[in-house]
């Protein structure tokens, strides 16, 4: 029996100082600090590795990306994590058990960035303003991740996992991608394409995420129990406005992990060149062309995307939906795949509104159709603007305004999801801790939580089971304790 | 958060050929374009200035 699908979503958000030299670093700190104020506690590093390897070890040629230790980093009362990366703004959403859970927190992640842009005047000169972008490129070649993070099996082995992974990854851009003007990073010209990601890819499976991107990224480090657990953590996905394509892409995926580790699969799908289709498939927005299969046939991206979508049909019947948030969830997931499928090989315009690359597709050609066409500088500006997540710049924002664009969310539980944490995982615990006591907890990471409750020493609480610390499983605890020390009694020698 | 009950769909065709005519524009898509000339009649108002040198300027670190 697959493991229940627990997951998330990282997404590096590209940055703007206005008003000063480009300083990246300095304007990340600067919108995190001013969103997080003095309510910031600091991250616990000691269990991150993020050099360990998936299959076991790590190639002589492969870097291991480096901790930034000294740069801002801060966990949030809803359980994210806010921290600077590189020269990027990151917020991790917290550990969630289901996909539209997770769709509700990605959309909630965008608004602390949001909120984060209005606050950060404060901490910056006369004139100078933070402006962010939920996109994955600058156009020029620079690409920044979004990654989705889901929970497996250790059992699984790890060759199983990218047999079947890379020609989901290669096909599912069909409604994952955020659309992008133009191509870059050596590829072929074209003038649309549907990924924002897909020009960057170089590898089948490494470790990296920064240089020779590989589609299934083998970093193993699994925030929970090493020796059941393992983290799959995907690099190949774009960040999503539309919250339809949030839903399908952790939905989807999801199901097909919980296939993989069930051994559903029956069949190989195993493409002749991944890294080459995945481009190619991007650089198609007919949808018509063919990929060739290792075994010398051909398909289309959305004739294997109908093959998967067959078997988890099948699946589903045999073994329901409890891994993915259950029947109405998994249902759910069900139907706007199917729709998604069926529209796009029919009518890929009646998908506007609920993934990005349509969306926005179709915007640009209703733009070039009364401007100057597609040579239009305002073209690649509307690129780019789809992406502010200033709502009064945001041209995503301008067509949900415009009642474009299909809600799966309601606005006050964005609204709340900012500042409370998911009520079915461990972020409820860290989340609560936080609230509660935000000067005793010391720091804080996925798998634990350090609190100063006055003695010595410090006390580490493990939360090495993703789905413990959970409202049900510690509500009434933290209803017993009104100080950190009787929560640590409690916990040690409950009674 | 209601959701629509999910229907039967029939077996999709398989292709062989490796490239088909581009489909029609579709009503769907010239519905959207005069829906969406609301939208664009005000754009400008949205963009920011100088749409060139704004998009060339817009240049990121790598990241991950």
């Amino acid at each position: 029996m697959a493991l229940p699908k627990v997951c998330g979503i990282e997404t590096e958000y590209g940055i703007v100082l206005r008003g000063a030299d480009p300083n990246p670093v300095l304007a990340s700190s600067v919108l995190i600090n001013a969103y997080v104020d003095d309510r910031r506690v600091g991250w616990d590093f000691e269990d991150e590795s993020p050099g360990r390897d998936a299959r076991g070890y790590a190639g002589d040629d492969a870097m291991a990306p480096e901790v930034e230790t000294h740069l801002v980093n801060a966990v949030l009362t809803n359980g994210a994590r806010y921290y600077v990366d590189h020269a990027h703004p990151e917020l991790s959403t917290p550990e969630c058990s289901d996909p539209l859970q997770c769709t509700l927190y990605d959309k909630a992640g965008e608004r602390i960035l949001a909120r984060s842009m209005e606050a950060a005047p404060r901490l910056l000169e006369a004139g100078q303003s933070v402006v962010v972008y939920k996109n994955n490129s600058d156009g020029k070649g620079n690409s920044y991740g979004t990654h989705e993070n889901y929970l497996l099996d250790r059992e699984l082995p790890f060759g199983e996992l990218v047999r079947h992974l890379l020609p989901w990854f290669v096909t599912r851009q069909v409604f994952t991608g955020a659309g992008k003007v133009g191509s870059e990073h050596g590829a072929e010209p074209v003038e649309f394409q549907l990924s924002q990601r897909a020009d960057f890819f170089e590898e089948e499976v490494g470790l990296e995420t920064t240089l020779k991107r590989p589609l299934v990224n083998t970093r193993d480090e699994p925030h929970a129990d090493a020796q059941r657990y393992r983290r799959l953590h995907v690099i190949v996905g774009d960040a999503n406005l539309c919250e339809v394509a949030t839903f399908l892409k952790v939905g989807t995926t999801a199901l097909v992990l919980c296939m993989i580790e069930d051994g559903f699969i029956d069949k190989d799908y195993s493409l002749r060149m991944p890294v080459a289709a995945v481009r190619q498939v991007s650089h198609d927005p007919t949808l018509r062309r063919t990929i060739e299969m290792a075994d010398g046939s051909t398909m289309t991206a959305l004739d294997l995307q109908w093959e998967f979508f067959r078997l988890a049909e099948k699946y589903a019947d045999e073994s329901g939906f409890d891994p993915v948030g259950g029947d109405h969830i998994g249902g759910m997931v069900l139907s706007r795949w199917e729709e998604a499928l069926t529209a796009l090989e029919t009518d890929p315009k009646a998908m506007e509104g609920r993934i990005d690359w349509v969306t926005k597709l179709a915007l640009l050609e209703a733009f070039a159709d009364r401007n100057g066409g597609w040579d239009d500088p305002k073209i690649a500006l509307m690129d780019l603007q789809y992406h502010d997540v200033r709502p009064e710049r945001s041209l995503y924002e301008r067509l949900v305004r415009a009642g474009r664009v299909e809600r799966l969310l309601d606005d006050a539980a964005v609204t709340a999801a900012m500042d409370h944490p998911p009520e079915t995982t461990r972020a409820y615990f860290r989340g609560n801790c936080l609230s509660r006591w935000p000067e005793a907890v010391v720091a804080a990471n996925w798998d634990s939580v350090i609190l100063d409750t006055g003695g010595d020493p410090l006390q580490r609480i493990p939360m090495m089971e993703p789905l413990r610390g959970t409202k049900a499983h510690v509500d009434a605890l933290f209803k017993e304790c009104t100080t950190p020390a009787e929560l640590v009694a409690k916990l040690v020698s409950p009674q | 958060m209601t959701e629509r009950e999910r229907k039967q769909k029939p077996a999709p065709k398989k292709r062989d050929e490796v490239v088909e005519e581009l489909p029609p524009q579709s009503e769907s898509g010239e519905k959207i374009k005069e829906e969406l000339d609301e939208i664009l009649d005000e754009i400008d108002n949205v963009l920011e200035e100088n749409a060139e040198d704004f998009v060339r300027n817009y240049v990121q670190k790598g990241g991950e």
